[in-house]
C-alpha cells in the first residue's frame, strides 16, 4: 500500500499523468460555464425584490464557494505534506495558494459591487464580509511564508502549519451569517432545507459552481507541474524532460 | 427583451458589468500566470544545464 501511494504521488508520475487530465477540465470549463453564463444572463427570472442586480450571484456565490473549497484543498494537502512527507501534496497547497487568493478578491470586489446598490455601501465590517478578508489575507500570508524561506522544506512547513491553523476560519465564514447580525443575507442554498430559491436561478448558479470547479482543476494541474519541474529541477527526470523540450 | 435593455440591466449596468469583467479579468490572469511560470521555470533550468556544461568543460 505505501509502495503503491509512493509511486503514485512521485512528482514525476503525476508530471506525465496530468498532461492527459487538462485539457479535459479545461473544455469541461468552457463549456459549463458558457451555458451556466447563457441561462444566468438570459433565461433566469428578474428578481421581484433586487431586480437585475442579483445577476451578480452568479460570479459573486462560485467565487466565494471556491475561495473556501480551495482553502480547504490547500489545508488538507498540507497536512498530508507535514504528517506522511509526500512532497507532491506541499506542492498542490503551494499551487492553490495564488488561485485561492484570487478568488476571494474576486468574491470580496463582486460582493461590494451587490453591496452598493442594494445596502447603500460597498463595505460594512460586518461578520461575513470580515471573515472572508481574513482569508484573502491567509492566502497572502501562506504565499509570503512561501516565497520567504529559502529552503523549501523549512517553507512548506511553516506555510502548511498557517494553513492548517486558519481552518479555523472557515466554519466562522459560512455560520457569520447565522451567528451575527449581518447585512449579508443567510445561505439559500447550502442548507439542510430546500434551497429558498428558485430552481431558474439555482441551476444556472450550479453550472457556474461547477465550472469554476472545473477551471480550478486545470489551473491547479498547470501550477502543479511547475512546481514538480522547480522542485525536482536537480533531480534526473526534469533534466532528461528538459533535454527534449 | 431586446440588447438594450439586456445591456441596461433594469438600472444596474454597472454594478452588474463590472463584476463580470473582473471575474473574466481574473479567469484570463489564472490562464496566463501558469503558463508563463512554467517558461520561466523551464528557461532557468536550461540555463543552470548550460553552466554546469561550461563549469565542467572548464575544469
Amino acid at each position: 500500500m505505501w509502495n503503491w501511494i509512493q509511486r503514485f504521488s512521485s512528482p514525476k508520475y503525476f508530471y506525465s499523468m496530468s498532461a492527459v487530465l487538462i485539457p479535459w477540465f479545461a473544455v469541461g470549463a468552457l463549456l459549463v460555464g458558457l451555458y451556466g453564463l447563457y441561462l444566468g444572463l438570459f433565461v433566469a427570472p428578474t428578481d421581484y425584490q433586487q431586480g437585475e442586480s442579483y445577476r451578480i450571484i452568479f460570479v459573486h456565490v462560485p467565487a466565494a464557494w471556491m475561495s473556501l473549497f480551495i482553502y480547504m484543498v490547500m489545508a488538507v494537502s498540507s497536512g498530508i505534506g507535514l504528517i506522511w512527507q509526500i512532497r507532491l501534496a506541499d506542492m498542490v497547497a503551494a499551487a492553490s495558494a495564488p488561485i485561492g487568493a484570487s478568488f476571494a478578491f474576486l468574491a470580496l470586489v463582486t460582493g461590494m459591487l451587490w453591496g452598493k446598490p442594494m445596502w447603500g455601501a460597498y463595505w460594512v465590517w460586518d461578520a461575513r464580509l470580515t471573515s472572508e478578508l481574513i482569508l484573502l489575507f491567509l492566502y497572502l500570508g501562506y504565499m509570503a511564508l512561501q516565497s520567504a524561506i529559502e529552503d523549501q522544506r523549512s517553507a512548506d512547513k511553516a506555510s502548511g502549519l498557517l494553513a492548517i491553523v486558519g481552518v479555523v476560519n472557515i466554519p466562522i465564514i459560512h455560520y457569520s451569517v447565522e451567528w451575527w447580525n449581518t447585512l449579508h443575507q443567510g445561505a439559500t442554498v447550502t442548507k439542510f432545507d430546500k434551497p429558498s430559491i428558485d430552481i431558474d436561478m439555482l441551476i444556472p448558479l450550479l453550472l457556474m459552481a461547477v465550472a469554476f470547479k472545473l477551471f480550478y482543476a486545470a489551473v491547479v494541474l498547470v501550477r502543479t507541474r511547475n512546481e514538480a519541474l522547480y522542485r525536482d529541477r536537480n533531480r534526473r527526470w526534469v533534466r532528461e524532460l528538459i533535454a527534449q523540450l | 427583451m431586446n440588447w438594450s435593455e439586456f445591456f441596461h440591466m433594469g438600472g444596474y449596468a454597472f454594478f452588474v458589468w463590472t463584476s463580470y469583467a473582473l471575474t473574466l479579468i481574473i479567469v484570463v490572469a489564472n490562464i496566463i500566470s501558469p503558463i508563463r511560470q512554467r517558461k520561466k521555470v523551464i528557461s532557468r533550468i536550461k540555463r543552470a544545464i548550460k553552466r554546469e556544461q561550461l563549469q565542467q568543460s572548464n575544469e
